[in-house]
């Protein structure tokens, strides 16, 4: 049984901490949040970059280091820990891992070497208004090569060079690469729950697009790339939920309260034990994500599913419980504990809503237990 | 990261792979988890165990043990589980009690009592809780005053409960009050009883699930020699945390009807349009949050293993399972039963599905919340062992036993 990280994986989060205790504290994350025209921190993307971790998954044929996915899901968790206020998911987790899956040797050849070099910023558009997408509802068309359509939410979209969009052509669903510095694209930036991590509304207008993988294999597709982002995105939560635990403890160890600390009172106690028990869960859900991710098992969708499930779960009540714990303080906008109250949010529904998993993890486990 | 064996391991489990096929039973009659019946049955397989030196494989050869690693253990266990054997009711006495004996006895205790346990020769029982403290073992009441003619021994009277196996049992180690005049702690001696001794009874517990695995026993007057005392006078507190420091490890998580057994039952039921169970959308929600703890559980157990196999101490993960797997299987199973609406009454093997597994489990599962540590308790071993948050306040902490506020 080898079922943990090895230790270089071990050595190389602990790298990522120590490099992001210095180089991501709060002020940091606070200096996008608070700066309206700020939409992630330019800064800090530079030295991500120049770690290398952009391109960690990324063949070294492509300009990557070629580490492989459990690198990536060690680096993710650390990144989440801080909330780091930078397009690494929409960049890394979407847009690399949709062209590594679906693209042509050209689109790779073309897209992936930037990507590692911290030269392009990605973008999943899909979502085209409240509620749930479904195929018959998709607007956005695809015609002679030229996208038309409104998508918004699009996480990154207004700092974003390349998209990855949701449309149909020819009344059959597919992605397609559309260069958002090429114009005929108008972007809104969006005020959204997470200001540090900005969302815009893009309208195409007749924009190039480049058809990414198969013909109408559009939503099968995605699911494939969501299900890649979603188990890195769950190291994120798992990072987070674990920081808002030790929030909540700190906190709960040196404020009085009727003549002693109150991590001394079982109801406060009992809460942390109770965020305690969520985070294992959803750790030892996200460590079966990054196996079946790095083998690429067949068993991918419904690992991929449970990490999610767990991993928002775990990082909703932390954040909230977190709050909870500090009393008056947490309410406040200087108090940290907002910060990952907003980040919950934003990684619980950036790729899918956990209901949204719940209903496509049962649908396999029913086909699966029928089989 | 992978779920294979090492080479190491991999010998090893080919190696009890050949043993099992060889000498496991390939059908066994009335099995029964207790361990109550079919003893002899599981007498013989513990001897056979014993003898190929798989019984506790992570004893040292001076307890006659092979001196195997955990992972062994694990390993046997595993594949031990893929054949029909008898319950094991040695596990208590070879777990918790003898080892607990063994730590504190001089050699030739030691050498009496290890060998025969070990070939399930003679079964143990661990005599702790009371009927006015389960939670709280230090509040011991039952009594150990020194014989009145100068031999030294020592005279127990007093009442213990929920004792697994006594009815079966040959000893059992016991915690007695010898000092009621300094705070709880302070004032506890332990022993261990022949419990053939003719001043202890053991009565069934009728449990509110029907069965009755748990006994009360009541001694009276019981005289032991000093010789049985396991460890100093009024050092039994320090004595009995070596007892239950293995207590969480062999209190196992929930069995039974899972979610895999829910989603079977909700194929065949009819939901709130008429249309089978499982297309309603809040169990479907359901299913999924009972699934991701059930894997969550599995991969924390994986986590763990993968420590062991790496010759690491386990991190504190291991202390999640019953915690979760108890309040799956209460809400799951009540969940399965509302699923048959009106029908959901019936707990008649003959009528109600898969045999009435989803009402054997919402009977059971009160109990299971509390054995072992109750909810309330592995939140606080939680909160203090593993966050290091402080202890509770304890207001009885520098007060003499005698001066407690008791209620009845």
């Amino acid at each position: 049984m080898n079922f943990d990280f090895s230790d270089d994986q071990k050595f190389l989060k602990a790298q990522a901490r120590k490099f992001l205790d210095a180089e991501c504290p709060p002020s940091r994350v606070r200096s996008v949040l608070d700066d309206q025209a700020k939409a992630y921190d330019a800064d800090l993307w530079g030295s991500v970059a120049a770690q290398g971790w952009l391109g960690a998954a990324i063949p070294e044929a492509h300009g990557g280091l070629g580490l492989g996915h459990l690198e990536l899901c060690v680096i993710a968790e650390e990144l989440g820990r801080v909330a780091a206020p930078i397009p690494f998911a929409s960049t890394v987790y979407m847009l690399a891992e949709a062209v590594m899956l679906a693209g042509d040797e050209a689109q790779k050849e073309a897209i992936l070497p930037k990507i590692a070099a911290g030269e392009a910023i990605g973008a999943l558009a899909t979502s085209e208004g409240p509620g749930v997408l479904t195929p018959a509802a998709l607007k956005a068309t695809v015609s002679g090569g030229k996208l038309t359509g409104v998508k918004i939410p699009v996480t990154d979209g207004d700092i974003a060079t390349l998209a990855v969009v949701l449309a149909k052509e020819a009344g059959r669903p597919g992605l397609f690469l559309v260069d958002l510095t090429a114009g005929r694209v108008t972007r809104e930036a969006l005020s959204t729950l997470d200001p540090a991590r900005d969302a815009a509304k893009l309208s195409f207008d007749g924009a190039p697009a480049q058809r990414l993988g198969g013909a109408g294999e559009g939503f099968a597709l995605l699911e494939q790339v969501l299900d890649r982002a979603a188990i890195l995105i769950a190291f994120e939560q798992c990072g987070g939920a674990d920081r808002c635990l030790e929030m909540a403890k700190a906190y709960a160890l040196e404020r009085y309260a009727f003549g002693r600390v109150i991590a001394s009172y079982q109801a406060i106690k009992h809460k942390l034990a109770d965020m305690y028990v969520k985070n294992e869960l959803a750790r030892s859900n996200a460590y079966y994500g990054a196996w079946a991710l790095n083998t690429n098992a067949p068993e991918t969708p419904v690992a991929a599913s449970a990490a999610r499930i767990a991993a928002s779960e775990a990082f909703w009540f932390a954040a909230k419980e977190n709050i909870q714990a500090h009393g008056g303080i947490g309410f406040t906008w200087e108090m940290d504990c907002h910060l990952y109250y907003r980040r919950s949010r934003q990684l619980g529904l950036v790729a899918g809503a956990p209901r949204v998993w719940k209903e496509r993890l049962v649908s396999h486990l029913e086909r699966r237990n029928a089989a | 990261m992978d779920f294979n064996d090492s080479p190491e391991e991999a010998a090893f489990r080919a190696e009890v792979r050949a043993w099992l096929e060889k000498n496991a039973p390939k059908r066994v009659e009335s099995p029964d988890p207790e361990g109550g019946d079919n003893l002899a049955a599981a007498r013989a397989w513990q001897a056979k165990k014993a003898a190929a030196g798989y019984a506790q494989i992570t004893w040292p050869k001076a307890w006659g043990g092979p001196g195997g690693t955990p992972i062994q253990q694990v390993i046997f266990n595993q594949e031990e589980a893929k054949y029909p054997t008898p319950g094991n009711p040695f596990q208590i006495g070879l777990g918790m009690c003898v080892p607990t004996v063994a730590a504190f006895a001089d050699d030739e205790t030691k050498k009496r009592f290890v060998g025969p346990a070990l070939r399930g020769e003679e079964i143990w029982c661990q005599l702790f809780s009371e009927p006015s403290g389960g939670s709280d073992v230090a509040a011991a009441r039952t009594k150990a005053v020194r014989a009145p003619d100068g031999s030294g021994d020592w005279i127990i009277s007093g009442q213990k409960v929920w004792t697994s196996g006594a009815q079966f049992s040959d000893f059992g180690i016991v915690v007695t009050r010898t000092n009621p005049d300094v705070p709880k702690h302070k004032g506890l001696t332990m022993f261990w009883v022949d419990m053939h001794d003719p001043g202890i009874e053991v009565r069934p517990i009728h449990q509110m699930s029907g069965g009755s695995g748990f006994n009360e026993v009541y001694f009276t007057d019981v005289r032991v020699k000093d010789s049985q005392r396991v460890g100093a006078v009024d050092d039994g507190w320090r004595v009995s945390l070596v007892t239950l420091m293995n207590e969480r490890l062999a209190v196992g998580g929930a069995s039974g009807a899972g979610w895999s057994e829910f989603l079977e039952a909700a194929r065949t039921v009819s939901g709130v349009d008429g249309a089978p169970a499982i297309k309603d959308q809040a169990l479907r929600e359901k299913l999924a949050d009972w699934y991701v703890q059930a894997e969550g559980l599995k991969h924390t157990r994986n986590r763990t293993m993968t420590a062991l196999s790496r010759g690491e101490t386990p991190g504190p993960e291991s202390s999640i399972g019953k915690i979760v797997s108890a309040g799956v299987m209460q809400d799951l199973a009540n969940s399965a039963i509302e699923m048959l609406d009106q029908y959901g009454i019936i707990d008649d093997p003959e009528l109600a599905p898969l045999k009435g597994a989803f009402h054997t489990s919402l009977m059971f599962a009160p109990g299971l919340r509390i054995a072992g540590g109750t909810d309330e308790i592995l939140k606080n071993i939680i909160a203090e062992r593993v966050l290091g948050l402080p202890g509770d306040i304890r207001v009885d902490k520098d007060v003499a036993f005698k001066d407690l506020p008791t209620g009845r």
